[in-house]
């Protein structure tokens, strides 16, 4: 818990000097250790920063050091490994026990270097460049844990990425020397090249009884799906080679694997010859000598090739299985935005339960191979552009780093131990695009039934009379279902029972705790309906036919705001800012919130999920409320709001003429300065602009005023 | 004041200490002495990772890269064939089971086997096959086939059951095509009998694929078998009652947090979950409740909680409970699925999965943590505290994805077969397959067939989802039936008007007469190229054909005699851009209940609302023709075509079907045709008096085959913001419409 052990002691210890009594000065220092433990808590959440790294490679420690274990002769061997293992049946999920975080505890086991009884070791390299960046990705992570006993997922310090430098039957003496192995439960072994000649197994061969495996190269018959994980192989250019612009793509279809089975090989010449110099097909240069040079040369007819580099210049990369089934070459596609085109049947795609592979690749069956270049040809031009950008980001993501390969492997585990807290197909899939993609939290395409009616909540201050009026208005609305008066007057109590207008529905009074705009969007429990209206205290103006008109347009538009007067924001091109216009124009882009259907769930969002300081805001400067809900709710839903029925007045006639000019002036600049200000906290300008309002299908048309179901709907 | 003063200087001096922790990066004595002893040791054990400064080797030396590879011998056709020799039964995949090339030369299609005398079929069994013989995958001829599937009834085989089907064994071996069940699929809903219920059929399936339902992880092969739901006798075959929520309450939690009843059985498997319900009932708002009461002799069996159990479970309802809880708990029984599963996807209860081990309903494309709760059975104590840890949004999202996955997979038996059909023609053609995107998001993967395109932006529902917006032009379509005879006729002052339109791209003329193509210069002169394409049947349905010159997003639909101004035109295609999904158009006409005969009736008098705009002034989605020409049935299109009449209300089914919604009336047209009947003296189809009944019975016949009636109605419909305003008329940008 405490990670005081962690950070650095680079001055003496400080202790306070105080003249006072001996009491006081224990009770001081116990004071101060509970402080100290307490900022060292803290010290968690602090930038990670601040916990330096030359701490470590100060004390250059060395993979020699690790301690030595020698095998005996005889030592157990875990059985093979169960294919029909599953979490519910191989994993003991009460390691992991219930977390608020819903995050698993993943415990590293420390080197050590194993032995057989001659005192040769398991493994040809021992621990690799890439299993120990993995391994320091982890411990870095918050999955780490270094408590044992609290570890949900155990993993073995063994390095078994590639089976070619291992020692099986050793490795797997290894495995059970561990002590915590207890028939491999919980226990996640990472491995890329899996298999070794003649046969190349698709999965370890290293025996492992339950322990989960993170492979590189798993086909359909060796993959326990749901338990295994499958991984990419990784491609170690990609830590070399940068491969940031993206040039034009010259070429439609490139291979540029070096070992690719000669009748394949055949098979492509017979597509190069058929489609020429779409086509680029390469090999290795048989100049070069075997090492780094030659894996980042590629040769066709003598010319040389840079790679990675040439896959940029193409639409289409070439991807097909080898002896294995996992490529690195996938990695070096992806990075360089080209869409991979993978010909390597039953072989279960990096990250599969979590990636949607559609979106960014092509998969042929092997068998149609020479059908590949008409099948690429039919794939629509935007659909590859968009396949590119998805490859590139499916690469950043979770292949460019063993950081990105380990953490996205503990992810997903993590995300099947609790799967009602895992990451979405959107948060796996989607990327952090610059245009703004919207998930509309009300998205099932829904018309609320009639019946349950909506609830009016009139925000109202002192102004009783028009408050009573609006009240007798809006009860002659046939789907009034309830009146919830919002008293936002705290120095007067609001009317004595008997003197308020007797209506047909509830009428509740909340009382508020203060002065503030933002009460009126309160989503009180008394508001029982989806549908709200809201509605100032002096909008008398407005029809009963409008007002249930208005509620019908609502209910076809359940996720939108529908209201009467809309206003609209320009574009000041001399300001280079944005414009309030109130203006009787055109266009609408926002209706105002003095008579306005919404659903409720904006009241929610509008109370616990405004972005930034606007709330409070608007509450300091008593405007622009309604500007902020159009700003939510079209942000949210990437929807204008729809104006209802000609209105565009809202001052009653009757009303004096209090506002003058200059007045009318300041608070226009004002709601100008609110777009500009909500605008910059949003990051994006949300309102969209439309050009229609809704209005009832016979409006002012030659027709029987009686036989229309909203006759009086008119004036402006 | 003593204690004050102390107080004072404790506070002080802890501010200090804290301070001097974040500036000075102080450590405790305490601290650092244990972090030095641990050090000097050399190793420590119980630390993270160390950074090691030594030099490591790669995983794979660069030497290895290549020679490693070039010790591939095998030939991989060879090890294919090895492949598909070697993976059968139990490790049968697509790969291994499957013969693609069956599927080559003629698509997807699939045949069933002609019932046999005197085999009895149940009623589920015939729907599901009647659905096949329906759909548009169907063939007759198994030389065409790419799928078998058998006549024999073989979705109960629980031996105890009245519907066990006798001797399949031999019956399916003497089958003249089984060929070991290659390229056959197998519909089970029941497999094995008490006391173990195994997920043995009870006779060799060889090579053939399953659609089962509760079906385990372990015995399901991954992209072979389907796991389908376990769906009753009563299901509807077609249509289906649409989802129970009506509208998403905020706060979104419901009278009860999750409930459960059903039996708990005394003997055999599938009560262990069952029998720890009790300790996690409330009586509250966690209700969980078992009866014991099931079979005839259960009293030999009861146990001492049984009375108890048994007196609190009749006390409540099981479709009160349903309706009014947030979330349902769905145990084991006997096997591993349940009717339970289904109910509370439809009644909006998002379904809390305590069923390990079960391979969910489609779970090939579903997501399911989008829509359902999948719990442990291992940690049912900790289910309250996780439904309760879910956030109301999510709560919200979650219920309605829940009515989204009911309607669109699971709402009627033709759905569930479609579905699993559509899932086998995906991994046939994987690389023409939909993304998980089209089958988790509105309208599902039945409405949005990937044939059309690869690319969800050539689709109209996944422009917000994809941040993009519809192509800002559009392609008009002129259904021309009459012989051009006078430079006056109607189709020439709409090709003008539209042709002016700033947002036409170009206009398709359809020559559906039986009169030659007029000359090219009789056409009058467009800024917009004006493509003649002459109707291959000239049928009805050829209108909404997706000719591939239509190369926009938006398509505009034309009667020949339709009369539109350019201002008209460009309103109706700025609004359509709002509503890419839906009809956006100008003749509305409605649909209402005819109770007095029982049936559907039309109308095109003058109401209140509508529910479909015709197409003879529209602006749709081009995808629209896509559907219409490939997703509706060949029998609906040539009714369609015999009549010469009713397409325009084929399409409002379709497009309401898929979008759930009304589609948009803009601004008001006063040329209604059929009010214009005998006007014109010209053989137009609407001056047809049998014309209007037969759109009644088109009606009705849509209605039956979509299982349901898909129109909606609509009281709004759209004009421009200043229509009809007594404002000056030069502030109007939409004048013109004001005229007509």
């Amino acid at each position: 818990m405490y990670a005081s052990g962690k950070y650095s002691s680079r001055g003496p210890a400080l202790i306070p000097r105080m003249k006072t009594k001996h009491r006081i000065y224990y009770i001081t220092l116990f004071s101060v250790v509970l402080l100290g433990l307490i900022a060292t808590g803290m010290f968690q959440f602090w930038p990670h920063s601040i916990e330096s790294a030359a701490d470590w490679t100060l004390d250059k420690r060395s993979v020699h050091d690790a301690p030595l274990v020698r095998l005996p002769v005889s030592s157990p061997i875990p059985e093979r490994g169960d294919l029909s293992c599953r979490m519910h049946t191989c994993f003991d999920v009460y390691r992991c026990g219930y977390n608020p975080k819903n995050r698993i505890k993943v415990y590293i086991y420390p080197l050590q270097k194993f032995v057989d009884e001659l005192g040769v070791p398991i493994s040809s390299t021992g621990l690799s460049r890439e299993y120990n960046d993995l391994l320091s990705a982890i411990s870095d992570s918050n999955f780490y844990t270094d408590d044992v006993t609290r570890a949900c997922l155990f993993i073995p310090s063994i390095d078994v990425l590639n089976q070619n430098s291992l020692r099986i039957r050793e490795t797997a003496q290894a495995l059970t020397m561990l002590p915590r192995w207890d028939k491999g439960m919980n226990h996640l072994l990472f491995n890329m090249l899996p298999g070794g000649p003649p046969d190349y197994n698709t999965a370890l061969d290293v025996p492992r009884d339950r322990a989960l495996l993170a492979g590189g190269g798993f086909s359909t018959w060796t993959y326990r799906q749901g338990y295994d994980v499958s991984i990419p192989v990784y491609s170690p250019l990609s830590a070399d080679v940068e491969l940031p612009e993206r040039q034009p793509r010259h070429y439609f279809i490139l291979s540029s694997q070096t070992a690719i089975h000669r009748e394949y090989r055949a098979e492509l010449e017979r597509l190069k010859e058929e489609n020429g110099e779409a086509l680029l097909l390469l090999d290795k240069c048989s100049n070069l000598s075997q090492g780094v040079a030659s894996a980042r040369k590629r040769c066709y007819k003598g010319q040389v090739y840079d790679y990675p580099q040439i896959l940029q210049e193409s639409s289409f990369c070439v991807v097909l299985r080898g002896a294995r089934l996992g490529q690195a070459a996938l990695s070096d596609v992806l990075q360089a935005g080209c869409v991979p085109v993978i010909l390597a049947d039953s072989y279960i795609l990096p990250f599969s339960e979590v990636l949607d592979w559609k979106r960014a690749s092509v998969v042929i069956p092997e068998e149609k191979l020479s059908e590949m270049y008409t099948i690429l040809k039919s794939i629509p031009h935007r659909q590859v552009e968009e396949m590119q950008r998805q490859a590139r980001w499916f690469w950043e993501a979770y292949f460019s780093s063993m950081k990105a390969i380990g953490l996205t492997t503990l992810q997903i585990i993590n995300d099947r131990i609790y799967p009602y807290a895992a990451r979405t197909y959107e948060q796996w899939n989607n990327p952090p695009l610059a245009v703004k993609i919207v998930n509309s939290p009300l998205f099932l395409p829904l018309i609320p039934p009639r019946a349950p009616g909506f609830t009016a909540v009139v925000l109202t201050y002192d102004r009783v009379e028009s408050l009573f009026r609006v009240i007798t208005e809006i009860s002659k609305v046939p789907s009034l279902a309830k009146l919830l008066v919002v008293w936002n007057n705290q120095n007067k109590s609001p009317p004595e029972e008997s003197l308020w207008p007797k209506i047909g529905v509830p009428l509740k009074v909340v009382r508020t705790k203060e002065n503030k705009l933002s009460n009126r969007f309160f989503p009180y429990d008394e508001i029982e309906t989806e549908a709200v209206l809201a509605i100032d205290d002096d909008i008398i103006m407005l029809t009963s036919d409008e007002l249930q008109f208005g509620y019908e347009v609502w209910r076809e538009f359940p996720d939108r705001l529908v209201g009467y007067p809309g206003r609209l924001h320009l574009w000041d091109h001399e300001m280079g800012k944005w414009k309030y216009e109130s203006e009787w124009t055109n266009e609408v882009s926002m209706v105002l919130t003095g008579a306005a259907f919404y659903h409720k769930y904006f009241n929610y969002l509008y109370t616990y999920k405004m972005p930034g300081d606007i709330k409070n805001w608007v509450d300091a400067h008593m405007n622009c409320e309604d500007i902020a809900m159009n700003f939510l709710v079209a942000n949210i839903t990437g929807k204008a709001p729809i104006k209802v029925t000609p209105r565009k007045k809202f001052k009653c006639p009757e009303c004096t003429a209090i506002d003058g000019l200059s007045l009318d002036q300041t608070h226009m600049v004002e709601r100008s300065e609110c777009i500009n200000k909500f605008a910059s906290v949003f990051g994006t300008m949300p309102l969209k602009v439309v050009e229609h309002r809704a209005d009832p299908v016979l409006y002012k048309d030659d027709f029987p005023e009686k036989l229309k179901s909203f006759p009086n709907i008119g004036s402006l | 004041m003593q204690a004050k003063k102390r107080y004072l200087i404790l506070l002080s001096a802890g501010a200090c200490l804290v301070l001097l922790f974040y500036l000075g990066g102080v450590q405790l004595p305490a601290a650092s002495r244990s972090r030095h002893d641990r050090s000097r040791n050399g190793y420590r054990p119980d630390q993270p990772w160390p950074h090691f400064s030594d030099p490591l080797h790669l995983f794979l030396p660069w030497d290895q890269t290549d020679t490693e590879e070039y010790n591939l011998h095998i030939s991989p056709r060879h090890k294919r064939d090895v492949n598909t020799s070697v993976y059968k039964g139990k490790r049968c995949r697509m790969d291994s089971c499957f013969d693609f090339s069956l599927c080559q030369k003629n698509g997807f299609k699939v045949y069933v086997y002609p019932q046999q005398k005197g085999e009895k079929i149940s009623e589920s069994y015939q729907n599901i096959l009647s659905t096949i013989e329906g759909s548009r995958f169907y063939t007759s001829d198994p030389g065409q086939a790419c799928l078998f599937v058998l006549s024999l009834d073989t979705l109960d085989r629980d031996q105890l059951s009245p519907q066990y089907v006798h001797n399949l064994k031999t019956k399916v071996q003497n089958l003249p095509l089984w060929n070991d069940g290659r390229n056959h699929l197998i519909f089970n809903l029941y497999s094995g009998t008490w006391p173990d219920y195994t997920e043995d059929l009870g006779f060799d399936i060889g090579q053939a694929m399953l659609a089962k339902a509760s079906i385990s992880t372990e015995n399901v092969r991954p992209n072979f078998d389907v796991s389908i739901p376990l769906f009753s006798k009563e299901h509807p075959r077609t249509g289906g009652e649409r989802g129970y929520l009506k509208y998403n309450s905020i706060p979104p939690f419901r009278k009860y947090m999750l409930v459960f009843k059903g039996k708990r059985y005394l003997t055999g498997i599938g009560s262990d979950t069952r029998n720890a319900l009790h300790h996690v009932h409330n009586a509250e708002d966690v209700v969980l409740l078992t009866t014991c009461k099931h079979g005839k002799d259960w009293q030999k069996h009861k146990d001492a909680r049984c009375d108890k159990d048994n007196a609190e479970y009749d006390k409540y309802d099981y479709k009160e409970m349903l309706h009014n809880s947030t979330f349902c708990l769905v145990p084991r029984g006997r096997r591993l699925g349940s009717f339970r599963f289904l109910e509370a996807l439809q009644a909006a209860c998002v379904p809390v999965m305590l069923s390990n081990g079960w391979e969910l309903p489609f779970s090939e494309i579903i997501d399911w943590n989008t829509a359902a709760v999948i719990g442990d059975e291992r940690l049912l104590l900790q289910i309250p505290t996780t439904v309760r840890s879910i956030h109301q949004d999510k709560i919200l999202s979650l219920r309605q994805q829940t009515q989204f996955l009911w309607e669109a997979y699971f709402s009627s038996v033709e759905k569930i077969v479609l579905t699993t059909l559509e899932i086998i023609q995906d991994r046939v053609f994987e690389h023409g397959s939909r993304s998980s995107l089209m089958w988790n998001s509105h309208p599902g993967g039945l409405f949005a067939l990937p044939q059309y395109s690869g690319y969800l932006g050539d689709f109209p529902f996944y422009y917000a989802t994809l941040g993009i917006k519809p192509y800002p032009k559009f392609t008009a379509v002129i259904h021309a039936v009459s012989p051009l005879v006078s430079q006056s006729q109607p189709i020439l002052k709409l090709l003008v008007a539209v042709a002016k339109s700033q947002y036409c791209a170009q206009i398709i003329v359809l020559w559906n007469c039986d009169k030659p193509l007029p000359a090219k210069h009789r056409w009058p002169a467009t800024s917009v190229p004006v493509i003649v394409i002459e109707g291959e049947n000239k049928v009805m349905s050829s209108r909404f054909l997706p000719y591939e010159t239509i190369v926009t997003d938006a398509v505009l639909s034309l009667d020949e005699d339709t009369v539109l101004s350019t201002t008209e035109v460009d309103f109706a295609f700025t609004v359509w851009q709002s509503f890419p999904e839906r009809i956006v158009g100008y003749p509305a006409r409605s649909h209402f209940w005819d109770s007095n005969k029982e049936r559907w009736g039309y109308t095109s008098k003058w109401t209140n609302d509508y529910s479909m705009v015709l197409t003879g002034a529209a602006i749709y989605h081009r995808y629209y023709h896509y559907l219409y020409t490939n997703y509706l049935p060949t029998s609906l299109k040539s009714m369609v075509d015999q009549l010469a009449n009713c397409e325009d209300i084929l399409m409002n089914f379709l497009v309401s079907a898929v979008t759930k919604l009304p589609p948009i009336k803009v601004t008001q047209k006063k040329q209604y045709k059929e009010t214009m009947m005998g006007q014109s003296s010209r053989a137009s189809r609407w001056a047809d008096p049998d014309h209007f009944a037969q759109r009644q019975t088109c009606m009705n016949k849509f209605a039956s085959w979509f299982g349901a009636m898909p129109l909606v109605h609509s009281q709004m419909r759209l004009d421009p913001v200043l229509f009809k305003d007594q404002v000056s008329i030069l502030r109007k940008k939409y004048r013109d419409i004001e005229r007509l």
